[in-house]
């Protein structure tokens, strides 16, 4: 790697300042969840798939790629961990580092396919990889195709938290997220942050600066997925199930959506825009399609008009960054 | 229905609410949930018709008029089981549903068995159809209504193979009950002498079985079994006749049809097929009186499935045996062991019991498809060929795997 | 043997479709630059349009063959004019990301009114039957389809490479700004490009209509196939996404006589392969 910049400062002290303060504020709210009357439950699913909106968006909104096949490192991780806990018994932090672990080598091979191409081949290779999968892990008998993998033990992790309890659990996951987000966050506002985002710029000009492009963008690819497995391997703690849902291409399409909705490239945007599709969808659910149709939407008029996404609006008007 | 639901559920609700106060001994305020796949490919045989079941079930069974206050709500499972699972502990742990009723698929059935057993709540099973649910899985807050893939087996793999069916090759649909149903059937087939070529796996809701078919035709069976059912067994059907299939010498067995399956079908198409079902509307006059009113209630005015009769059978049974236990415990595994003491004594299934691994115990009957000049008018489909008794119809006590009766 | 054969004429027959639906995305794609996710939603509400032709105005197969693919290609061509139109000039993510919403639309709305299970929709009386080809009995039907599409698909290319109206659309597509100052009108041309493609997609849904049943999401994974195919075939060469179209369903066939389960992922497999080799496909030129 050749030598980084010795500015190890973000890029504006304010900006920062705004960003952290947004952090703990969020951290704060999302910690007094079961004291309010909210289904917790419900706000551990949204956690979850913040995190994979958020990893999702370190590819896009910071390295300007759109993988279209996020849903496979989401899928690998729950499927991986729920086979550890269920199957080989595993205590429940090991059964997380062990989907992680598969999400990570998971990313660390479709990414050294994928970084070869950019713009659309990429998200089409990364459509057809996922797709790939969905049909592999349809066939192999440990992911018991259609049933999926049911009735997850929670467990006791580190012997001493009973996740079966909801407030553990809920403490758990929120502790997951925070140090998931938190390291999306230190990434995005490192170094190689800085060259990523020169790299989405202008990449012939990062290449003439001497960056090697190519190994930046895989270590953001591999990163990514590395976290929305994580995610997806908490996530097998709340639903106690892992199942086909996960690893379907309409999935990615979710997550594609979640984070245009929050602002591709905020900070913030995909945590708020998992939880505006995740509360649609729960709240919804009883009219049926109309989710879809109200996804789809959602989709046609951020594109259109809404470009920046909530957060990206919101951040526009207030001239801060968030 | 929509406007009934969203009415019941504002209902519910404000009532929740309201009630949320409320001391949790026993009280006579009952929450029914109607777990099924409402608009995908067993719509027809549970869906909406299974709400209207239940609805009808807690009418006829007079409580309300006794004081207690009892709710329906319905929701849609798509046929994956982790959105069934899911909706099953939102409804037990938010909505507080003390019974879930109907849950066709087995694949979501499984998942919302161990949903429900975790949670100390209450599933009356009449749509899956895996043997699983009475055996390896079976728990102290299941019961499993109206038929499983071992009445199928016995009384359709059976006759067939009796009947000179002695080979056979499966098409399968790739989850839980198709795997549950072909193991069943194969065991029926090879204890009445016959063998089991080959099969091939097809994805649930598959649309063109052309290639499987083909399989199908090369194996030279004399029996092809159509281990799925619903809008598969329907397509696997239809598409047969195209390919002529029976031109070839080769039988169709569908394992799994339902009366809503053949009216679909057409006479035409289905004549001849031969089934195992555990209800027929036209059987006697109680049936007849009940699917007429079910008929007339129904939107697209079809009668009743097997699935339909067992919803309203379960609850009926659900609701006696919370008058016998004076008020809801909210206690599922003890209201079921309630339910299994009670002899079960219904319009629809006639008299029965329930075993003490969960299942219902009644006669099944094997059907055939009339012909289009032998029926007198829509809805006369079935043909009485054979009656199975109550004790051949399921697995017997000592053959079950079910832990609960291990002492 | 006599399996075989019988598998790659069935692999023949998806092909046929995977080519018509390939061959619209290609024309658009190359045409516009457009990827036109909401092709598998298109080709769904052709069926549809099908369907309710039998049933509410009485008109037969035939005649859906005709109209179908208008009605849908003329409801096509309005999304261009009012949604795909700001487009033009972005990034073509956000074309992807815009008819993504399209289709989850056109999906969620149909799925809301008829469910997710199928409708039914008779093979029409002159087609039905069979004959006994000695390897398999095959449907009428069915080598109809395969007969139909080669037909539909040359008559396109040829339109598209040799005449003079396809040399208008292919100058307009390179070049817009010379194009236009020849005075020709470019932003029509696009849109009647986007519906002859559109309507491509309505006619391969009318044809599969006997055979799968109408189906709200009956597009929505067979999209993700003919992507593989597009891609594989060079993302805007018309000849390139036929051929490849019906190579690949024979290659679903030969794998489904061989090794059965992995016929659903060779075409992934092998579209990795090729955008590995050569990313703008096997006959594609570089975008």
């Amino acid at each position: 790697m050749t030598a980084l910049t010795d500015d190890t400062l973000p890029a504006t002290p304010r900006a920062m300042r705004d960003e952290i303060i947004v952090f703990v504020i969020m951290a704060l709210m999302l910690a007094a969840v079961p004291f309010t009357g909210i289904y917790p439950f419900f706000v551990m699913q949204a956690l979850c798939f913040a995190l994979v909106a958020c990893a999702f968006n370190l590819l896009i909104g910071y390295g300007g790629l759109l993988s279209f096949g996020h849903a496979m490192f989401l899928g690998t991780a729950g499927y991986c961990s729920a086979h550890a806990l269920k199957v080989w018994g595993l205590e429940p932090l090991l059964g997380v580092l062990v989907g992680t672990a598969a999400a990570c080598a998971l990313a660390v091979i479709t990414g050294y396919i994928s970084i070869r191409r950019q713009g659309i081949y990429f998200a089409m290779i990364t459509l057809a990889l996922s797709q790939l999968l969905y049909f592999i892990y349809l066939q192999t008998p440990f992911t018991h195709g259609e049933d999926g993998i049911q009735g997850i033990p929670q467990g006791m992790m580190l012997g001493f938290l009973d996740l079966s309890k909801p407030t553990v659990l809920y403490y758990v996951v929120l502790a997951g997220f925070l140090a998931g987000f938190l390291l999306i966050f230190r990434t995005i506002n490192s170094p190689f942050g800085e060259v990523l985002k020169s790299i989405r710029e202008n990449e012939q000009r990062a290449i003439s600066l001497g960056y090697k492009t190519d190994q930046y963008k895989l270590l953001a690819f591999i990163l990514s997925g590395t976290i929305a497995g994580f995610a997806g391997a908490l996530k097998v703690f709340v639903a106690q199930n892992a199942s086909l849902t996960d690893v379907h291409w309409t999935m990615s399409g979710e997550i594609v959506l979640m984070t245009l909705i929050g602002g591709l490239g905020t900070v913030f945007g995909p945590v708020v825009g998992a939880f505006v599709i995740i509360a649609m969808q729960q709240y919804l659910a009883g009219y049926g399609q109309w989710v879809t149709v109200i996804q789809g939407a959602i989709f046609v008029s951020c594109v259109l008009l809404f470009r920046r996404g909530l957060i990206g609006e919101i951040a526009h008007l207030l001239k801060r960054s968030l | 229905m929509k406007t009934r639901f969203i009415a019941s559920l504002l209902l519910t609700t404000a009532l929740t609410v309201a009630a949320a106060g409320h001391a949790s001994a026993d009280d006579k305020v009952v929450k029914i949930g109607s777990l099924s796949d409402q608009s995908g490919l067993y719509a027809d045989l549970g869906g909406p018709g299974s709400t209207l079941a239940a609805q009808m079930a807690i009418e006829d069974s007079g409580l309300t008029g006794k004081g207690w206050k009892i709710d329906l709500i319905s929701g849609d499972h798509q046929n994956k089981p982790d959105v069934g699972a899911n909706l099953a502990r939102q409804w037990i742990d938010v909505d507080k549903v003390d019974a879930i009723v109907d849950v066709p698929n087995s694949g979501v059935a499984l998942a919302v068995n161990n949903v429900v057993k975790e949670k100390n709540s209450i599933m009356l099973n009449s749509g899956a159809g895996t043997s699983d649910l009475t055996n390896a899985q079976c728990t102290p807050n299941t019961i499993h209504w109206t038929y499983d893939t071992y009445t199928l087996a016995h009384g359709t793999g059976s006759a067939l193979a009796k009947a000179g069916g002695d080979t056979w090759f499966f098409l399968t649909a790739d989850y839980a009950f198709g795997a549950a149903i072909e193991r069943d059937t194969t065991a029926a087939v090879e204890a009445a002498g016959g063998k089991v070529l080959g099969g091939v796996k097809h994805p649930l809701n598959t649309s063109d079985f052309s290639s499987f078919l083909l399989q199908a035709q090369a194996s030279k069976a004399k029996v092809i079994g159509l281990a799925n059912a619903g809008g598969d067994s329907t397509n696997a059907i239809k598409q047969a006749a195209e390919f002529g299939i029976s031109s070839g010498g080769q039988k169709l067995a569908a394992l799994l049809l339902f009366i809503t399956d053949v009216h679909s079908l057409g006479l035409n198409t289905a004549q001849g097929l031969s089934f195992t079902e555990t209800f027929y509307w036209d059987t006697n006059d109680q049936t007849r009186a009940f699917s007429k009113r079910f008929q007339e209630r129904m939107k697209n005015h079809s009668m009743p499935t097997m699935v339909h009769a067992g919803v309203y059978a379960s609850l009926l049974h659900y609701f006696k045996t919370l008058e016998a236990l004076g008020g809801n415990p909210h206690d599922g595994a003890k209201v079921v062991a309630k339910m299994k003491e009670l002899p079960t004594d219904d319009p629809l299934f006639g008299k029965g019991s329930i075993e003490p691994n969960g299942r219902t115990i009644h006669p099944a009957y094997l059907f055939e498809v009339k012909k289009p000049a032998e029926s007198k008018g829509p809805w006369d489909y079935y043909k009485l060929v054979a009656t199975i008794p109550a004790n051949e119809a399921f697995t017997p006590l000592d053959k079950s795997t079910c832990p609960l009766l291990k002492k | 043997m006599q399996a075989l054969y019988a598998q790659l004429l069935v692999g023949l027959i998806n092909g046929s479709f995977y080519a018509l639906l390939s061959l619209g995305l290609a024309v658009i794609f190359g045409m516009l630059n457009i990827i036109n996710f909401a092709h598998g939603a298109l080709y769904m509400m052709g069926a549809f349009c099908a369907y309710f032709l039998l049933n509410l105005g009485g008109l037969g197969y035939w005649w859906a063959l005709i109209i179908a693919p208008i009605i849908v290609g003329i409801f096509g061509m309005i999304l261009e004019r009012t949604l795909l139109k700001w487009l033009t000039g972005l990034d073509h993510l956000y074309g992807l990301l815009l008819t993504f919403g399209i289709a989850l639309i056109v999906q969620g709305i149909f799925q809301n009114y008829f469910g997710s299970s199928g409708l039914p929709y008779a093979i029409p009386d002159e087609l039905k039957g069979g004959t006994n080809l000695g390897f398999m009995f095959l449907p009428i039907y069915r080598g109809w389809v395969v007969i139909f599409s080669l037909v539909v698909c040359i008559a396109t290319w040829f339109l598209i490479e040799k005449t003079r109206l396809g040399a208008y659309l292919r100058a307009a597509t390179e070049n817009p700004t010379l194009v236009r100052a020849f005075g020709i009108n470019v932003p029509r041309m696009i849109t009647l490009t986007y519906g002859l493609g559109v309507g491509l997609a309505a006619l391969a849904g009318v044809l599969s209509a006997p055979i799968n049943q109408v189906r709200p999401l009956m597009g929505a994974d067979l999209i993700i196939v003919v992507f593989a195919v597009v891609v594989i075939g060079g993302m805007g060469s018309i000849m390139g996404s036929i051929l490849t179209g019906f190579a690949l369903g024979v290659i679903e066939g030969l794998t489904k006589y061989f090794y059965p389960e992995a016929s659903n992922t060779v075409v992934f497999v092998l579209m990795v392969l090729v955008l590995l080799v050569k990313p703008t496909g096997l006959t594609g030129r570089a975008t």
